[in-house]
């Protein structure tokens, strides 16, 4: 048998073109569906696929950014951290323009402390055991998919015995979010497509607690044309058939019950603790911290890292489109005082900004600016 | 941070990989995905292997979604 080519056969034209026409069928009326993950905000402009897409179907961007549902306050102590005496930064390179309530990583690099961009957590690991003598510190921003890369590159520490090496976790998890966004005011979602790598590490046991509390249309999706599509049109179905299902439309990729391997070791490195949110304020037992036995890995133990809490930019509404409460067609700053090369807000700095996707396609999708 | 690209196993030691993403080369860590081989296309996040793609299941998608575009006689 040949070998399979995963990304062309998941493009191929005809059948996305057959799954296009299923989907002008079916979608009669206004459907709002949302887009939890960022790597999904990006895959439907890329492809094209919101163009392609019948005028009944609302597609919404949700809090599936990691960079863009920081709270201001968590990006504050990630410089007040590189600020610190023989302190060594080191960050996915998302964060690195991320403005805080004064400064971003960038400027404060600028300013003359240590930041340096990692590819992978273990890239971190790898610095501490040249830079003896200085403390680096790795910045844990990202969800279930993130957290046990960043649990495993702890308990790599772990086993070399490396004195300095911490992370400051501000890592969050999906499902809480899910509850909150439901009950948020002003968001009115029928559907959501569900994140695909978040369920490749939870799997779709997962949600299926929150399922059964919400009863609302989810399908988890990959991210190649034919598997958006899939999903678009599993969700469509369900909304329109009144026969809300938990479905799982990438099952090449996700489980019932997802890597367990990596579960495991991102129970045993980290716990639940409430966590902030920007635009959607403390959800309960929605982040992770470092657990007591791992504390001299933490941070936010080593360090005294207070900050004052100031107000958000002026006229950003980066919580009102991680919400779907609005897009940001409605914010007077997109486009003008805010690019990607001059943000405002951290959804037009990341590659998986709601705000920077927008900007990059707004040609072909006829947005202004 | 996510790379949505399946990526093939190329080299494997020890709890490390080499994995081909369309022609680019990179060292991964295999430490949350045990049970992987050289040849399996994998995804890959912030430098680790997540999950090793199911060949018969993506198979059996495509095979559902070509029939619904061209539905085959049935078979008596
Ligand atoms: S366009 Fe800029 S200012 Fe407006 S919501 Fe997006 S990031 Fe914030």
């Amino acid at each position: 048998m040949m070998v399979l080519d995963y990304a062309c056969a998941f493009q191929d034209a005809g059948i996305a073109g057959h799954l296009v026409h299923r989907i002008a069928q079916a979608a009669n009326n206004p459907i709002r569906i949302m887009e939890v993950c960022g790597t999904h905000t990006m895959a439907l402009f890329r492809h094209g696929i919101r163009s392609l897409l019948p005028r009944t179907i609302t597609m919404l961007s949700g809090p599936g950014c990691p960079v863009c549902v920081t709270e201001q306050t968590d990006i504050d102590r990630c410089i007040a951290l590189a600020r610190q005496k023989d302190v060594v930064v080191a960050t996915f390179g998302d964060l690195m323009r991320v403005p805080g309530s004064t400064a971003s990583l960038q400027m404060a690099k600028a300013a003359g402390a240590d930041v340096r961009v990692v590819y992978s957590a273990m890239d971190a690991v790898n610095l501490a055991r040249r830079q003896t003598g200085r403390i680096v510190a790795f910045l844990g921003i990202g969800f279930e998919t993130t957290a046990p890369t960043v649990g495993g590159a702890i308990l790599a520490a772990e086993q070399l015995d490396l004195p300095n090496f911490c992370v400051l976790s501000a890592h969050k998890t999906v499902p809480p979010a899910l509850e909150t966004l439901m009950a948020y005011p002003g968001t009115t979602i029928d559907g959501f497509l569900l994140p695909g790598h978040v369920s490749i590490i939870s799997g779709v046991r997962a949600y299926r607690r929150w399922f059964g509390r919400c009863q609302i249309p989810s399908v988890v999706a990959g991210f190649e044309p034919i598997d958006l599509l899939q999903g678009i049109l599993a969700l469509v179905r369900q909304i329109q058939a009144d026969a809300p299902a938990l479905e799982n439309a990438y099952g090449r990729a996700v489980t019932e019950n997802g890597n367990t391997a990596a579960q495991e070791v991102l129970a045993r490195v980290f716990e639940p603790v409430d966590a902030r949110w920007r635009g959607m304020g403390t959800i309960a037992n929605s982040g992770l911290a470092i657990r007591s036995a791992y504390a001299r890995f933490d941070a936010a133990r080593r360090f005294d890292l207070a900050v004052t809490p100031l107000p958000p930019t002026k006229g950003c509404i980066c919580g009102d489109i991680l919400t779907g409460v609005k897009t940001p067609r409605h914010c007077p700053l997109f486009g003008s005082t805010c690019t990607p090369a001059t943000p405002v807000g951290p959804c037009m700095v990341s590659s998986e900004g709601t705000c920077a996707a927008y900007y990059s396609y707004h040609e072909q999708e006829g947005i202004r600016p | 941070m996510c790379l949505a690209v399946p990526s093939r196993i190329i080299a494997i030691d020890g709890q490390n990989a080499t994995i081909d993403t369309n022609g680019v080369k990179r060292r991964i860590s295999l430490m949350l995905l045990a049970d992987t081989g050289i040849g399996d296309y994998v995804i890959v996040h912030a430098g680790f292997a997540i999950s090793r793609l199911d060949e018969a299941s993506a198979r059996e998608t495509l095979a559902l979604l070509a029939q619904a575009i061209n539905p085959m006689p049935q078979e008596p």
